[in-house]
């Protein structure tokens, strides 16, 4: 073995921008324009609050991922993630960047063949496809990735009825050294069960196995558990060569990479601590490189990467309805987004940015939503300017799941719009109305009437 | 000698001591040897771990060793009340 270069170990105190228990100063900076549009004037047209896509930081960081992967590896293929944002502006981005659709459910899979994907190119992942969803696929020969052993026979049952031959790949879950192992999802690597269905589906013959596939857990820290992850599939791949002489074409690593954002209770900035792209593709391909497929036959890398593409092109701008001073003393800042909306603050220590001048004295400030929920608090504590009522901020890095975990609650959702590469904004989602929701209710007769 | 086992350090070299507060940057190399010493491998081993997996003297390797264990100390990452 090669001998690595040798550099001194050192250690080195950070003293500037140490966190305080207050967490980092945001911004020295107010955010007041994204992509070159002015947040003040996208309130006055649009309304508060409003989430804001920027399809540039889209595609500059689906450019970035790709560019980490496909400089390490010949064969690789992204599926954007359906669930993490289904807006189908944003998924058309990805589609228009090659990216395939990677979908868990009968409903995104609709989305996915309405937004035109040609059906060989949707993976159909998660454990509940309705033998309706199964038929569709089988049809359109998509990729299923078979979750259990139910849908194993489900599917040799369809591929009688259609004589067909599924293209099928397993789920497979693993110890990677992570806690918790997400073992709920998939067959098990280590006791065998990954095995057992891979000889069943050999033997049945009614299905093409085209793949392997895994997803080991989301905003993972380690890159080395994707080095054990892409190792333990490898080592299935070569298994199923040795063992049927079938050959495998691709693998899919699934998703997982942590985004740019800060996790509840890190004392540093997710920015400076977290891993790059570089660092994910990395650990991967170095096991694929080093792995003992003949070099014609690298299986295609393929990526379901979710939050890591999307996250930093979202942001939701919010402005302030009230200030208030706690019995402790604290200062309470309430705004018109509330976490119905904002999902992820249950996770993050979303960075905030004031969206207009302020001055330096900022004070230690917790910041509520407009729910009447005690819940309802978008951050406990962050150090911010003193704004007054009817001021604005900016919540950076809300792209991934806010968009489609949201809920409907006390209000109404709002606007989405998207920000395109000449700067001219869409509204790609528009505000819900009242008629919206009531359209869905009926009362019955006998309850129309009362006297009070 | 004994390092806090509280300290928590990342892949990417971001080492935070609860006990104080403090936060570092360390090296990767920084990084291999605080993980040793937290799985509580002598200096002896980690010397030896360090030459057959880099390219450096035994006599280099474990001065530099020594002086980055000083570091630990200065820095309170070591519980140095032990006689030396
Ligand atoms: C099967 C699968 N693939 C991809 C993703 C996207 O994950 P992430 O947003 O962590 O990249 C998920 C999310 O849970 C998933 O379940």
């Amino acid at each position: 073995m090669e001998k690595l270069r040798y550099e001194r170990p050192v250690i080195k105190k950070l003293e500037t921008g140490m966190p305080n228990k207050f967490g980092l100063r945001t911004e020295y900076y107010p955010k007041t324009q994204i992509d070159g549009v002015s947040i003040k004037e996208l309130i006055k047209e649009h309304g508060s609050p409003l989430f804001v896509i920027s399809e540039n930081t889209i595609r500059s960081t689906y450019q970035q991922a790709k560019r980490a992967f496909t400089t390490r590896y010949p064969k690789v293929q992204f599926a954007w993630s359906y669930k993490t944002n289904y807006l189908n502006a944003v998924c058309n981005v990805y589609h228009q960047e090659g990216s395939w659709a990677e979908v868990v459910s009968g409903f995104e899979y609709d989305k996915a063949i309405a937004n035109g994907v040609n059906g060989k190119k949707i993976i159909f992942n998660g454990p509940d496809k309705s033998r309706n969803d199964l038929t569709k696929a089988i049809k359109n020969d998509s990729i299923l990735h078979i979750d259990h052993l139910d849908e194993l026979y489900t599917i040799i049952e369809l591929a009688d009825e259609l004589n067909k031959k599924p293209r099928v790949a397993i789920r497979v879950n693993m110890d990677t050294g992570i806690y918790p192992m997400w073992d709920r999802f998939g067959f098990n690597y280590e006791n065998g069960q990954a095995w057992d269905a891979l000889n069943k589906i050999m033997r049945s013959g009614k299905m093409d196995l085209v793949g392997l596939h895994t997803h080991i857990g989301t905003f993972m820290l380690s890159p080395n558990a994707y080095s054990i992850a892409t190792s333990k599939l490898v080592d299935l791949a070569l298994g199923l060569q040795q063992k049927y002489n079938h050959e495998i074409h691709y693998l899919d690593l699934g998703g997982g990479f942590c985004s740019r954002n800060t996790l509840k209770g890190a004392y540093l900035p997710g920015d400076d601590t977290n891993p790059t792209f570089d660092d994910y593709a990395e650990a991967i391909t170095t096991v694929l490189i080093n792995s003992s497929f003949p070099q014609e036959k690298m299986p295609t890398l393929i990526l379901e990467t979710g939050r890591a593409l999307i996250d930093d092109a979202g942001y939701l701008i919010t402005s302030v309805i009230a200030n208030k001073r706690l019995s402790g003393g604290k200062r309470a800042t309430i705004i018109d987004a509330g976490v119905n909306i904002m999902f992820t603050s249950f996770w993050y220590e979303h960075k905030i940015t004031p969206a207009q001048n302020f001055t330096h004295y900022s004070e230690d400030t917790v910041l509520y939503g407009p729910l009447c929920m005690n819940i309802d608090v978008i951050r406990e504590s962050i150090s911010l300017p003193l704004l007054n009522k009817g001021d604005q901020m900016v919540i950076h890095s809300v792209g991934a799941y806010n968009m489609t975990q949201w809920m409907q609650f006390i209000t109404l959702r709002p606007k989405i719009v998207l920000i395109d590469m000449d700067e001219r904004v869409h509204v790609i989602r528009d505000k819900e109305t009242i008629e919206d929701i009531e359209n869905q209710e009926s009362t019955p007769d006998y309850l129309k009437k009362f006297n009070l | 000698m004994k390092i806090n086992k509280n300290i928590a350090i990342s892949d990417n070299g971001f080492v935070f001591n609860p006990n104080t507060g403090e936060s570092f940057s360390v090296n990767q190399l920084g990084v291999d040897i605080i993980n040793q010493l937290k799985n509580d491998e002598t200096l002896d081993k980690i010397t030896e771990e360090i030459i057959t997996k880099y390219s450096v003297d035994e006599a280099t390797a474990e001065k530099d060793l020594s002086d980055f264990i000083g570091l630990l100390q200065h820095h309170s990452l070591i519980e140095s009340n032990e006689k030396k």
